[in-house]
């Protein structure tokens, strides 16, 4: 049984129909990536898997329980988190602040998280320097860091991952990936959808990639870094 | 003007401050996390003043006695039914249109004001209310006379200001307000139901407008079904002041306003100028267009809001 699976889903954004029909799997334990161009529908997959935007055709299940009709929160709950697109750290809220809001769902008090805050800080001491600082005084790399703590805090099964990479430096680029993976040797399956196709593909297991809301191609890191027309479509070559 | 003088305008001020705080805030909350200014608040400082009469006819039928205890009831039961009132509004008037333009809300909430001053007005009567004076009496300390009513709007609106910061500073669904306000979205990846806070914000800013409501009866003693008008307009201004969205800047701006009305008249009136009274309005109102003028973020605002 696939951790995550979604069957000809359909999604539309308003009028427009945006997912034209999406199927894909995550197994336990894997880090499978989504490429595809601006507009492809990569975050739409992402909000629907979320529940924020509901799919009008289709099955998304999770541990083999369907999730598709339920809210955010519930989905949340279940152990799927986020690392947005573009970070979304809460400015104005201390680092510390941010990392409890990731485990809003798990509704114990503030000191009961201490376990989890814990092990977060262990894997970015830099976040523990900074846990009184607003979220919006740090670097680009280190609210990065801050987005994938804040998605570690509710112990999650499996983390969806918006461009991670986006306006990084290559070495924090690269940081950031060494993270990931060291992540998802603790167990965490990962969803990574990139932009950076190469540095995605190296990593992960599988991939998948999307054109205007359909599954195109398929593979191992290995077979769609090589294939020729995805060489042509996605990593400019 | 004597220093006995300005120390009473500066009681008188900071008991009509602490008003204007309370209904502030509710002004400031939802600014916060739906970037609404809700034009119907100012009905809803006066519903909660409304319902505080009745729960102190309730009482006074019942034969309940004891100021304290009655007193007591009454901002109870007024700041529970408010905040469902307000609960209300939210679900009627401005939850189907989340996804509408801003100014769709603002007609919504125009709407919605004018609704209930008539509703009020309707079912109970279009003249003033006389509101039971249960509190009288007060203590002279050096010729400043301090009413036991000021004292009471005093310490019950320090209060319920400090039980709200430690709310919105301290707990999860505070943590989850401030959330929502910086990114309404990210706050929904992480799961926070957005519908359930937004709710709470409007009760919460609702309780405190009652609370403020029935104050205000209690002070002049008498209430009106337009009487949400002025002082919501008031302490949108207050708000304004402190900087629409902050909550500590509601506060401030509350009692700010409150002062700066209060002494500006009494330095007019010391002035020779007749019937500076009136002039309490103008004065309101000029500070706002001054600090929309000169520091539209206002006193302790983030930053420059341009949204509606």
């Amino acid at each position: 049984m696939a951790l995550l699976e979604m069957t000809n889903v359909v999604s539309f954004y308003g009028l427009i129909q945006v997912l034209r029909g999406v199927s894909l799997r995550v197994e336990n334990g894997e880090i499978v990536c989504l490429l595809g161009s601006n507009g492809a529908g990569k975050s739409t997959t992402m909000k629907t898997i979320l529940g924020i935007v509901r799919p009008r055709e289709g099955a998304i299940s999770f541990k083999g329980e369907l999730i598709d009709r339920l809210p955010t929160s519930a989905v949340v709950s279940r152990g799927i988190s986020t690392v947005p697109e573009s970070r979304r750290i809460f400015p104005r809220l201390s680092v510390e602040e941010n990392l409890e809001i990731g485990a809003y769902v798990r509704g114990v008090g503030l000191h009961r998280l201490r376990p989890q805050l814990d092990h977060v800080y262990s894997l970015f001491p830099r976040l523990k320097e900074r846990r009184r600082q607003a979220g919006g005084t740090l670097s680009g790399g280190e609210q990065q860091m801050l987005a994938i703590g804040r998605a570690l805090m509710v112990q999650p099964k499996l983390v969806l991952m918006d461009e991670p990479s986006m306006g990084l430096s290559p070495v924090l680029v690269d940081q950031i990936f060494e993270i990931i993976q060291s992540i998802n040797q603790g167990g965490t399956s990962i969803l990574l959808v990139e932009q950076n196709a190469r540095m995605a593909l190296s990593i992960a297991g599988r991939g998948y990639v999307m054109q205007t809301g359909r599954i195109v191609a398929e593979g191992t890191g290995q077979e769609l870094l090589h294939s020729e027309e995805i060489r042509t479509a996605y990593l400019g070559e | 003007m004597s220093p006995t003088a300005f120390f009473q305008q500066l009681v008188n001020g900071l008991t009509l401050g602490g008003m204007y705080a309370l209904v502030a805030l509710g002004y400031t909350m939802v600014y916060g996390i739906i970037q609404l200014i809700n034009f119907a608040h100012g009905e809803v400082f006066m519903v909660g003043a409304f319902l505080g009469l009745l729960a102190l006819s309730f009482a006074a039928q019942l034969g309940l006695e004891g100021v304290a205890f009655t007193l007591c009831l009454a901002f109870l039961v007024s700041m529970v039914l408010t905040s469902l009132v307000g609960m209300a509004i939210e679900h009627v008037a401005y939850r189907p249109l989340r996804q509408s333009p801003r100014i769709t809300l603002l007609l919504s909430a125009v709407g919605m004001s004018i609704f209930l001053q008539n509703l009020v007005m309707l079912i109970r009567s279009r003249d003033l209310q006389p509101f039971p004076r249960i509190i009288t009496g007060g203590v002279n300390i050096q010729g400043v006379i301090l009413d036991y009513i000021q004292i009471l709007i005093a310490v019950a609106s320090l209060v319920l200001m400090l039980a709200l910061d430690l709310f919105v500073n301290r707990t999860r669904l505070g943590q989850a307000m401030r959330a929502i306000a910086q990114d309404m979205e990210a706050a929904q990846m992480m799961g926070i139901d957005i519908s359930h806070v937004i709710r709470l914000t409007f009760m919460v800013g609702s309780g405190l407008a009652a609370a403020g409501g029935i104050m205000s009866g209690l002070y002049y003693g008498g209430i009106k079904f337009d009487m949400g008008f002025i002082v919501g307009i008031k302490a949108f201004s207050a708000a304004v002041l402190g900087g629409i969205g902050s909550i500590r800047g509601a506060m401030l701006g509350g009692f700010v306003l409150g002062l700066c009305e209060t002494l500006l008249v009494a330095f007019l009136s010391a002035a020779g100028v007749t019937e500076a009274f009136a002039y309490k309005d103008v004065i309101a109102f000029a500070i706002l267009i001054l600090v929309l003028i000169l520091k539209p973020s206002g006193l302790m605002g983030e930053r420059i809001v341009e949204k509606v």
